[in-house]
């Protein structure tokens, strides 16, 4: 029948276009599964040779096919912490600023160029971290910690510009506009009437922003934190250019330093051997792992907020 | 006025001052790279930069032709291998699917998103480079595709979904089929945010190193083809720049200009062009 | 504090000396807060007309009009709340106790005319600390323990909360929530309480609650609410102020203004021919 075979075509047609973008969409979710399984296979053979004790080892000698990760981690977590303690005051203040104070026509387009910030890339700043910041921690800042904070061992050793300071400020500038959009964005979905009661009370507009905005919206504000340590943790060309490229573990903020992404960079397409390639690998692996906790982490978070948002009556 | 009230309006006015400073010092990191980038890059850019080759090291006059066109490759690539992957994915997502399979695959996107761009080269690496045994392009193609995907499908999803009702009902009330009706209804009527949403994916990958390191390599020489390593724009600015010749740090700095002159440049437009109409895509 | 009421008042506050069964008589008052010749724009837009009137002192005083009449605007305007809008502006005198409250500081002001909002609005801390916010910053005589019962007592919490005061405010119903909000109004010992239709949220129980505190603060603080509900006007205040957009239409001792209003678009209004 003709009308029938309309129709059935009309639904095969249908039925056929569910089924191409089915295969689509169902391929994203594979090939993300085979990254997983990828990553685990190739890193079979170090991690049963080493098990634990890779993440406890300092030694990290190819030659003599000793892998240990702990200076990888190290690097990792002290440049990520310094990068944190730089980009989050300044970040949350410009949030603060962006979604408190200033109008909506400043607001708009100085979110506009901090949008712009985070599209640029990390090769950009890593270029910028050689030929600008490294002179400068060499020649001024460097040796203006030392005179005056010198007595720290944070502060000691030789000012060679490169090291774990230089990568966590160079980082702390790549996060900071992830921090500033996200937080500034649950800021502003702070109810008014917060703020209002706020100043009703006799609140000054700071005593209002601090004591009742922000503490409304700390959970989102939590969640951008998350974020920027996920993206600073996965950082790999600024910090390979800036951080020295040495597994050293040292308490001197000056030492230069290895991060987890950086040692990858460097050293996979010289990586002979299965179980030194393993090794990187496997650090990819642990990489992968931290990144996907905290952005779950950071979810979880910006989740909180979405549902705290009508506080009324909810228990 | 107490003296309690004079301090703590004193506090307020100093903290907010202070807010300000910080926007302030993010904002302008941004005319300071741009400003350094112009000030060592700018006139190292002519026409040798566009059209040669790289010399051997020592001889001034090169120029990253190669590299250029290596990056339009694995761009173009990338974007036909992840474009069409988000763009059916995402329609599936907002037209067919069901919650589960909606929710499985978000979080599939999500997860591929957040993954540290290395850690995409080193899949690409086991995927592509390990079975043929030499770095291409691509391997380097199908890293940044990866990397394209969440985006373009998140946004597409979106996008669509931000389509009204009533657009559909009317088409299936006319007696078009569901596959009609979003080919040439949804799609073109959300067509402005897919194609930014395209756009600002493009932007992200195409500034990438990372995960070219050890897929498509490096080339100091055209390559032909998409089996053979190639140079790229992001890679070259890299050896470049820690190399110690300075010829190959003005180029750097040039190439730098170049490269984050492009991306700004589409990120421009594509946000412009979006906000005339719905809001700007995540990225 | 004495006050007087200024001469260009263009209403007649004369008591009438009704004795009314839930009120006493009314008796002269001072006028703690006088408006005179106020406009109000914003930006290009006028939405008050030459507003004159008075808040008496430990009186009720009601502002009642159909949606977008201008109630709150004018309710707003009292602690200079308009402010936090960009596009506002006031023109005219508002005296609190004589005191033109536009050439105040403004923080000082609002710690003496406090308010309570339309939605409970909370802050999301604990039921002791959000009543304890507004002594903490202002600085307070006596121990803030102290202050928090008093005022959770003022606000007739006082009972339901004693065993749970550093649970979430969260926690509490809404209704709790409002007599919250009231409490945390009440710590800084303001001299006026505005109320910007506190009720319009809460179901009747909570309601009745609320109304029937508000009529035993009166003598301790100056009320002026704002309410869309007539009969809660007629139940609660000692004056009413009928708006019809964005002027004063009729503004008298209560009991008059709902048997014998001397406008007649105020009479079409409380029957119901509009709003």
């Amino acid at each position: 029948m003709s009308s029938r075979s309309f129709l059935s075509r009309l639904r095969d047609g249908d039925e056929i276009a569910r089924v191409i973008t089915f295969l689509f969409a169902a391929s994203v979710v594979l090939v993300t599964i085979l990254l997983v399984v990828e990553l685990w296979m190739q890193s079979a053979l170090p991690r049963h040779k080493f098990g634990f004790s890779f993440f406890l080892t300092r030694v990290w000698d190819p030659i003599a096919e000793q892998f240990g990760a702990l200076p990888f981690i190290y690097g990792t977590i002290v440049t990520a912490a310094v990068a944190l303690l730089i980009a989050v005051p300044l970040g949350i203040g410009a949030a603060i600023f962006l979604a408190e104070l200033a109008p909506q026509k400043l607001s708009d387009p100085l979110e506009f160029f901090i949008d712009l910030l985070a599209a640029v890339p990390s090769v950009i700043y890593g270029l910028l971290g050689v030929f600008i910041v490294v002179p400068i921690m060499r020649e001024w800042i460097q040796p203006a910690l030392k005179n005056t904070l010198g007595f720290l061992p944070l502060f000691q050793g030789p000012a060679y510009g490169i090291g774990f300071l230089t990568a966590g400020i160079v980082l702390a500038i790549m996060v900071i506009p992830y921090i500033i959009s996200v937080s500034r964005e649950v800021l502003m979905s702070v109810p008014r009437d917060q703020r209002e009661a706020a100043l009703a009370l006799g609140s000054t507009r700071w005593e209002s922003t601090w004591k009742v905005v922000v503490p409304f919206a700390k959970t989102g504000i939590m969640g951008s934190i998350f974020l920027a340590l996920a993206r600073a943790l996965g950082e790999t060309m600024a910090v390979t250019m800036v951080i020295g490229n040495t597994p050293t573990i040292s308490a001197s903020l000056f030492s230069p330093g290895y991060s987890i992404a950086a040692v990858i960079a460097n050293e996979f397409t010289e990586a002979t051997g299965d179980l030194y390639l393993g090794a990187l690998i496997e650090l990819g692996l642990v990489l992968f792992l931290l990144t996907f906790i905290l952005n779950g982490l950071a979810r979880l978070m910006m989740l909180l907020t979405t549902q705290r948002g009508s506080g009324t009556g909810m228990a | 006025m107490t003296a309690r009230l004079c301090w703590r309006k004193f506090v307020s006015g100093f903290m907010l001052t202070m807010t300000g400073v910080c926007a302030l010092v993010a904002v302008s990191v941004l005319f300071f790279i741009l400003g350094y980038l112009v000030y060592h890059g700018g006139t190292s850019i002519n026409w040798n930069f566009f059209t040669k080759l790289p010399t051997p090291v020592g001889e001034t006059g090169g120029g990253m032709a190669n590299a250029i066109v290596g990056s339009a490759k694995l761009l173009l690539l990338a974007s036909a291998f992840g474009v069409p992957i988000g763009f059916f994915g995402g329609i599936y997502l907002a037209e067919f699917s069901g919650h589960k399979v909606a929710f499985v695959v978000r979080y599939a996107a999500d997860l591929l998103n957040g993954v540290p761009s290395i850690v995409i080269g080193i899949f690409a690496y086991a995927l592509v480079v390990l079975p043929f045994k030499h770095f291409s392009t691509l391997a380097g193609s199908f890293a940044l595709g990866l990397m394209m995907i969440p985006i373009t499908l998140r946004n597409t999803e979106e996008f669509l979904l931000g389509v009204p009702r009533a657009l559909r009902e009317a088409s299936m009330a006319l007696g078009a089929s569901k596959w009609t009706t979003i080919a040439r209804v949804v799609v073109p009527a959300a067509y402005r945010g897919i194609m930014t949403a395209i756009l600002l994916a493009l932007a992200r990958v195409a500034g990438e190193t990372a995960p070219l390191l050890f897929t498509a390599f490096g080339n100091r020489y055209w390559s032909p083809g998409l089996g053979q390593p190639t140079a790229s724009l992001p890679v070259v600015i890299y050896n470049y720049a820690i190399s110690p010749y300075d010829d190959w740090h003005r180029q750097a700095w040039a190439a730098g200009l170049v490269l984050l002159g492009l991306i700004l440049m589409v990120n421009i437009v594509a946000r412009v062009i979006l906000a005339r109409g719905v809001a700007v895509p995540r990225s | 504090m004495q006050a007087s009421a200024r001469s260009e008042l263009s209403v007649n506050l004369k008591p009438t000396g009704i004795a009314n069964t839930s009120r006493e008589t009314i008796a002269p008052t001072t006028m703690r807060v006088t408006v005179s010749k106020v406009n109000f724009f914003y930006g290009a837009k006028q939405t008050l007309f030459d507003i004159n009137m008075a808040i008496a002192t430990n009186r009720v005083t009601a502002l009642i009009g159909p949606s977008g009449c201008g109630k709150s605007t004018l309710l707003r305007t009292f602690n200079r709340m308009h402010e936090t809008v960009r596009n506002a502006r006031l023109e005219g005198e508002i005296l609190l106790d004589g005191q033109n409250i536009l050439a105040q500081d403004v923080t000082q002001l609002r710690r003496r005319v406090g308010m309570v909002f339309q939605r409970p609005n909370p802050f999301p801390k604990s039921i002791f600390e959000n009543v304890a916010y507004g002594p903490k910053i202002n600085g307070a005589d006596a121990p803030i323990a102290e202050i928090v019962e008093k005022s959770l007592r003022r606000a007739a919490l006082w009972d339901e909360v004693k065993d749970h005061l550093h649970k979430s405010a969260y926690e509490l119903s809404g209704g709790q929530q409002q007599r919250l909000c009231i409490a945390r109004g009440l710590a800084v010992e303001p001299e006026v309480l505005l109320l910007d239709e506190p009720c319009s949220a809460l179901d009747p129980i909570s309601t009745a609650k609320i109304e029937e505190l508000l009529v035993q603060l009166k003598d301790s603080c100056t009320i002026a609410i704002v309410t869309h509900n007539m009969q809660q006007a007629a139940r609660v205040s000692d004056y009413t102020a009928f708006l019809l957009v964005g002027q004063l239409v009729e503004f008298n001792p209560t009991p008059q203004l709902f048997t014998t209003p001397t406008d007649p678009r105020t009479e079409a209004y409380i029957t119901g021919r509009f709003g």
